[in-house]
């Protein structure tokens, strides 16, 4: 059957399961607009293509499938970028379709022409420059395999226009041909035969657990294992949620932020198991005194990450589920008791240092809110988050009991991504509840997609933690600059009138006594929701490793009297 | 120290950017690159000398990261395997008819030929290993060199030598490949 390019697109995009896209019409992929009325794909119109990335990437995360977003050539296109940066380097698998001028124009530096596939090459997994209407299909094909196989991450395809207009006979292509890309899934049983060696002589091993275990559905196979051998789990930032907080073999987060029990865990134990994580500079402190006295076991299915940052003694190529899977009934059933009991003696004298066991002194701390929102939502939130200190906050405070439902920008760090990720989520589940937590300054960067929140209806509670700071700039400032503040004392526009102007129910809170009352209000209200705390200005997270130091050398919040 | 490596690559456009921008942007420093075609019209074949500070441990991550790239399809390093490698350079000497039979009497000792004769200048062309093109650059030197070009390296394995594939986990030869020890900087 002859189809034409633009509608050959959406052929493809309905074959791949597509329910959603994120997009922005412009000059260079109008016919693919013209085709999609045609089709039963629902299309949400961002405001800023930024926003549409980050709404793709985080129904690809709420929802586990491929997500997409579309742009123009050019400026559409660039809009992108940091978008496309912060899947990649999260490893979510996005399909970003732009349009681009017509072949016989590339090169000439036509109306909106840019090299996109040129500024996109580092920070995509793959990405195709389509000429010709032939080429789509197979190459949507590649795409969508590419995306979602092996080591997940966000593939572009970029469309020339003429291809959009030209005809050919459309057929989907059963199979990718893609003889250079075949992930390996599953360890030979040699390597898991030296890993259970390692296993069996440890008596401190700790799970390190990342995004890879939530990307291959390992929860089950990670509480098997954790269980079978009373092995301690501590989570990455992205890791959280895989392995549920009130386990008693949790540790919480790891890292920079994370918890002080979990990092001296780590620092203390012999064994390491790192499942689906790449022991980012983040998550280690310096190599140099990381993890010194223990042998590692790192399960990971991208082979360039093995060795990159740290030196294992057992390299597991795989995905995470099919190898830990294999190594269960490789193992025997151990008891670490007098490991969690040393565990224990860091955790209890955590408690005195944690600001919720500290008397209130009528300030608003984010912490204490991110509790409430925690209690009031019953830990089953879809949580996204901006970048700083209200995201550390977040996750050390919402305690993660299930997968999927913790959507932050891990590796990039970007600035805006909370509330379009929020909504993104919000299409890939519409009966859970979603609240989108901000900084004053993240919440900015992206505000106009208040608006599109409103346009579809999406029912996101936005949280904006207030503290006329950037934060995180400011405590780095305090802490390593001698309080030297430079360009950190930011003026916030009026967010009850700016949410009021975008149409959505607004309130501020600056009373603890207020919060309980406001979380109610935001939860019973339909659609989009601003809640905006004025919160304590020069809070600092603890604990924090400061950068280059080593795991265990952390700032810690100074020990207050429990109430 | 300087590793050759011999990928095979899906004969694609953009596919040389691939390569060359992986490296740039892993900090990887290319000494030389040869690309051609194969006997395969889909396979193109790449040579690349890249300078290894680390040694193995540089080799296993510029492997490793290389077949990320969707279109590689094998890499092998051939650095320590038994293998022919060649590097061609044209040479542009500016001599009269007074001392042509000097370059001619070196071209001969270095297996070279005169490819072209002009009034003031002959084009020597000299095919070997990159020591000996070294050596024939520095004997022509002194007489003046006006103009050189270089293919750059291209290499292949000794009858059924194979280069070393190190995948780590991926299969238990190519684990052994590097002890751990060695990695350790």
């Amino acid at each position: 059957m002859k189809k034409k390019g633009a509608e050959i697109v959406w052929e493809c995009l309905v074959r791949e399961g597509v329910e959603v896209v994120f997009g922005y019409p412009g000059g260079a992929n109008m016919p693919i607009y013209d085709a999609m009325l045609n089709y039963p794909v629902h299309h949400v119109l961002v405001r800023h293509e930024q926003g549409g990335a980050h709404m793709a990437d985080g129904y690809a995360r709420a929802s586990g499938k491929v997500g997409v977003a579309m742009a123009t050539s050019g400026p559409g296109a660039t809009n992108l970028v940091t978008g496309i940066a912060t899947a990649m380097m999260d490893s979510v698998p996005v399909v970003f379709i732009t349009g681009q001028v017509a072949a016989h124009l590339i090169g000439g530096d036509a109306f909106q022409e840019t090299d996109v596939t040129g500024i996109t090459l580092p920070i995509t997994k793959h990405n195709y420059l389509v000429t010709r209407a032939d080429e789509i299909a197979e190459t949507l094909r590649e795409a969508f395999y590419i995306a979602r196989s092996g080591r997940p991450g966000p593939v572009l395809v970029d469309i020339c226009k003429n291809a959009q207009v030209e005809s050919c006979e459309f057929v989907y292509p059963d199979e990718p041909k893609l003889p250079g890309y075949q992930p390996v899934t599953r360890s030979p049983k040699a390597l898991l035969d030296d890993a259970v060696a390692l296993i069996e002589q440890a008596h401190k091993p700790v799970i390190l657990c990342g995004h890879g275990v939530l990307m291959s559905h390992a929860e089950e196979a990670l509480m098997q294992f954790a269980v079978k051998t009373q092995t301690p789990v501590a989570s990455t930032l992205l890791g959280l949620g895989a392995f549920p907080a009130s386990h008693p073999l949790s540790l919480g987060m790891m890292g920079m932020h994370g918890e002080a029990y979990a990092n001296l865990a780590i620092q203390n134990s012999d064994l390491i198991l790192a499942f689906g994580m790449r022991f980012d500079d983040r998550v280690t402190g310096t190599l140099k005194t990381y993890a010194p006295k223990a042998k590692k076991i790192h399960i990971e299915i991208d082979p360039s990450e093995i060795h990159k940052n740290v030196f294992v003694d057992v390299p597991l190529v795989g995905d995470v589920n099919t190898v830990v899977s294999d190594l269960i009934p490789l193992v025997d059933e151990y008891d670490h008791d007098d490991w969690l009991q040393e565990i224990q003696g860091w955790k209890n004298e955590t408690d005195s240092r944690d600001i919720m066991n500290w008397e209130e002194d009528g300030k608003l701390y984010v912490a204490h809110l991110i509790a409430d929102i925690w209690k009031a939502t019953g830990g089953n939130a879809i949580v996204t988050t901006d970048v700083g200190q209200h995201q550390m906050w977040t996750a050390q405070y919402y305690q993660m009991e299930k997968p999927n439902r913790w959507l932050t920008s891990g590796g990039a760090g970007t600035m805006g991504f909370g509330l379009p990720s929020a909504i993104g989520a919000w299409f890939a589940a519409k009966d859970q509840e979603i609240w989108a937590i901000a900084g004053d300054g993240g919440f900015q960067m992206t505000a106009a997609e208040l608006t599109t929140a409103v346009q579809e209806g999406a029912n996101v509670k936005v949280a904006i933690m207030n503290n006329n700071f950037l934060g995180m700039v400011r405590q780095w400032q305090e802490f390593f600059f001698e309080k030297r503040y430079s360009a950190v004392n930011m003026l916030t526009p009026d967010f009850v009138k700016l949410a009021d102007a975008h149409g959505v129910p607004a309130r501020r809170v600056t009373k603890r006594e207020e919060v309980e009352e406001a979380i109610e209000w935001a939860r019973k209200t339909q659609g989009p929701v601003v809640l905006e705390f004025r919160v304590e200005q020069e809070d600092a997270v603890y604990p924090m490793v400061p950068a280059g130091a080593a795991l265990h050398e952390m700032i810690r919040r100074p020990v207050k009297l429990a109430k | 120290m300087n590793y050759t490596f011999i990928a095979l690559v899906e004969n694609k456009p953009g596919v040389l950017n691939r390569v060359a921008s992986l490296f740039r942007r892993r900090n990887f420093n290319i000494e030389s690159l040869a690309v051609g075609r194969t006997e395969n019209p889909d396979v193109s074949r790449m040579t690349i000398v890249v300078d290894c500070p680390n040694g193995d441990v540089d080799a296993h991550r510029i492997e490793a990261n290389l077949y990320k790239l969707v279109n590689v399809i094998d890499v092998q390093d051939v650095t320590h395997q038994p293998s022919v490698t060649r590097d061609l350079a044209l040479i542009k000497v500016k001599v009269g008819p007074e001392r042509r039979a000097e370059v001619n009497g070196l071209a001969e000792i270095f297996r070279a030929r005169i490819v072209d004769v002009a009034a003031d200048s002959v084009i020597v062309e000299v095919t070997g290993t990159e020591d000996k093109i070294e050596g024939m650059i520095e004997l022509l030197r002194p007489i003046g060199i006006v103009e050189m070009v270089r293919t750059g390296q291209v290499s292949m394995t000794r009858g059924v030598n194979e280069g070393v594939r190190r995948m780590p986990g991926m299969s238990d030869r190519h684990y052994d490949d590097i002890s751990v020890a060695a990695m350790v900087p």
